[in-house]
């Protein structure tokens, strides 16, 4: 999922300051982003134990609005859209027609109850959009527009246990009131925001969207207001193992194209009552017949290298499936996993084996997430 | 920073000291901070035989696989036990206490065609990011 040699890679607003960070700079999904600063396990744990500041501008967003932007949405999501208020958020999935998934997004209810705001993940940008306009258009009977507003569009994040005390005093809002999966606008530090109660860590923390030649000013006064609360900038290497820890799916390893959303353990996001969607009816089938594979989670019970995306998986030597994400865990200590196997050997206490370089290294069922923050 | 004067290096970033006819392997400090936080180490049993230009071991970071090679024939008559149960010594120090393999060798004088030291910090910083 990197630029192609032809296309250069995109450069994020906040690229001066993570080269002042320290941060080692890679290509991802068309675009130069950090992937670490003082080390992935440091950066992993000030987000569990404190705080962490993502740069998040690479994600992609797109405005839907009009009279009918409603049954649009409800005839190109697998959630229900109608179940939003205003100000409301709500994990959501891109089918394709045989049931498949183009992507998982978030879509959020605008606080003044007009028109959605939808957010898509980096690499599947450009498909998703032109998907989105392209399915907008063949319904000639519907008043609705789907503009790509990701280029004018800032997106950081704050995650941690003292993300709101560090948000709290640069806006005027109160946070404590703004509950998980809800949205508001208002100023943080002077600028302007649109402030979501969403992540993608598994703990507490907001996301926050700006015009994007004011994001450098609000990650700015969000590192001053942090400092004395330890918070920490964060790269993708520890995004990538705090999800994992969540459960949380990464697009191109636990969803594709080719896995259903009832394979993959999102079949929560997919409600089939509430009327025809793209891909409905193949997923109605699948889900009368009980999906062929289901995704688990898994922990190493050996000392071995860490499961990693791709390896096979076994039962007594069978080859069963195949690891879509995996980790030495930095909160747990272990190698943990999740796999994409047959359904007759799924099951919380069933044994996997992993094939790591050539040798089969025995394995765990266990229940998911891994990790689950305080309280929560 | 300067890489330690008494040793050898390979274009595959490990160090190489030559002590009589037993040369000790581990991998620079480049090679470290390159792979970042190191969780896992898999290293040969003593007695296994090793081969120039074949990995003879493992090194996993939270992103990533590596392995490790020697840049000469021998046989195994130690290996870092220490390191294997605390793989972040690579980390923290990767010429002293996260030494890998010792090997026993036939020709020692190989590892004189080598990377000196200023040859490898050069070739480092031109492969580098």
């Amino acid at each position: 999922m990197t630029g192609t040699a032809a296309e250069p890679l995109r450069e994020t607003p906040l690229k001066e300051r993570h080269v002042a960070l320290g941060a080692r700079l890679i290509p991802f999904a068309g675009w130069v982003m950090p992937v670490q600063y003082a080390g992935i396990l440091q950066e992993h744990h000030a987000v569990r134990n404190a705080a962490g500041l993502f740069d998040l501008n690479h994600m992609g967003q797109v405005a839907v609005d009009g009279a009918d932007a409603l049954p649009f949405l409800q005839s190109v999501t697998t959630n229900d859209v109608a179940a939003l208020e205003p100000g409301g958020a709500q994990y959501s999935l891109l089918p394709n027609e045989r049931g498949g998934l183009i992507d998982d997004i978030i879509i959020y209810r605008r606080p003044s109850g007009n028109g959605y705001f939808v957010v898509l993940n980096a690499s599947n940008r450009e498909r998703d959009v032109a998907w989105l306009q392209t399915k907008a258009a063949e319904r000639t009977d519907l008043n609705v527009t789907v503009e790509d507003v990701s280029d004018r569009t800032g997106m950081i994040a704050i995650q941690g246990p003292r993300a709101e005390a560090i948000v709290q005093p640069l806006c005027g809002l109160d946070l404590a009131s703004l509950p998980g999966f809800h949205m508001v606008e208002g100023e943080i530090g002077g600028v302007p925001a649109l402030v979501a109660r969403t992540g993608y860590t598994g703990e507490d923390g907001f996301e926050f969207y700006t015009p994007v030649e004011r994001i450098g000013e609000l990650w700015d006064a969000l590192v001053r207001q942090g400092a004395s609360e330890g918070l920490v900038p964060v790269g993708l290497g520890a995004r990538d193992t705090l999800r994992l820890e969540a459960r949380m799916p990464l697009y191109g390893n636990e969803l594709s194209d080719d896995i259903s959303p009832l394979e993959a353990g999102v079949g929560w996001a997919v409600k089939l009552d509430k009327g025809p969607f793209v891909g409905s009816e193949p997923m109605r089938t699948m889900k009368a017949a009980g999906p062929p594979r289901r995704a688990v989670g898994f922990r190493m019970l050996e000392r071995s290298g860490s499961p990693r995306h791709g390896y096979e998986v076994q039962v007594d030597g069978r080859p069963v499936g195949v690891v879509t994400s995996g980790a030495m865990s930095p909160t747990l200590g272990e190698n943990i996993g999740l796999a994409l196997v047959e359904r007759d050997v799924a099951g919380v206490g069933k044994p996997l084996e992993i094939v790591i370089r050539g040798r089969a290294v025995p394995a765990v069922q266990i229940k998911t997430p891994f990790y689950k923050r305080p309280g929560a | 920073m300067a890489s330690p004067a008494d040793l050898r290096y390979t274009r595959t970033h490990e160090w190489v000291r030559r002590d009589g006819d037993v040369v000790t392997i581990g991998i620079t400090d480049h090679a470290q901070n390159e792979l970042g936080d190191i969780t896992y180490l898999e290293l040969p049993d003593v007695g296994a035989a090793v081969a120039p230009n074949e990995p003879f071991g493992i090194v996993e970071s939270v992103k990533a696989a590596s392995d490790v090679y020697a840049p000469i024939e021998g046989e195994v008559i130690e290996r870092n036990e220490e390191a294997v149960e605390s793989p972040d010594l690579i980390n923290s120090s990767p010429y002293d206490r996260a030494w890998l393999v010792k090997l026993r060798v036939a020709d020692p004088s190989q590892i004189d065609q080598l990377m000196n030291p200023a040859e490898y910090d050069a070739f480092a910083e031109a492969t580098g990011h």
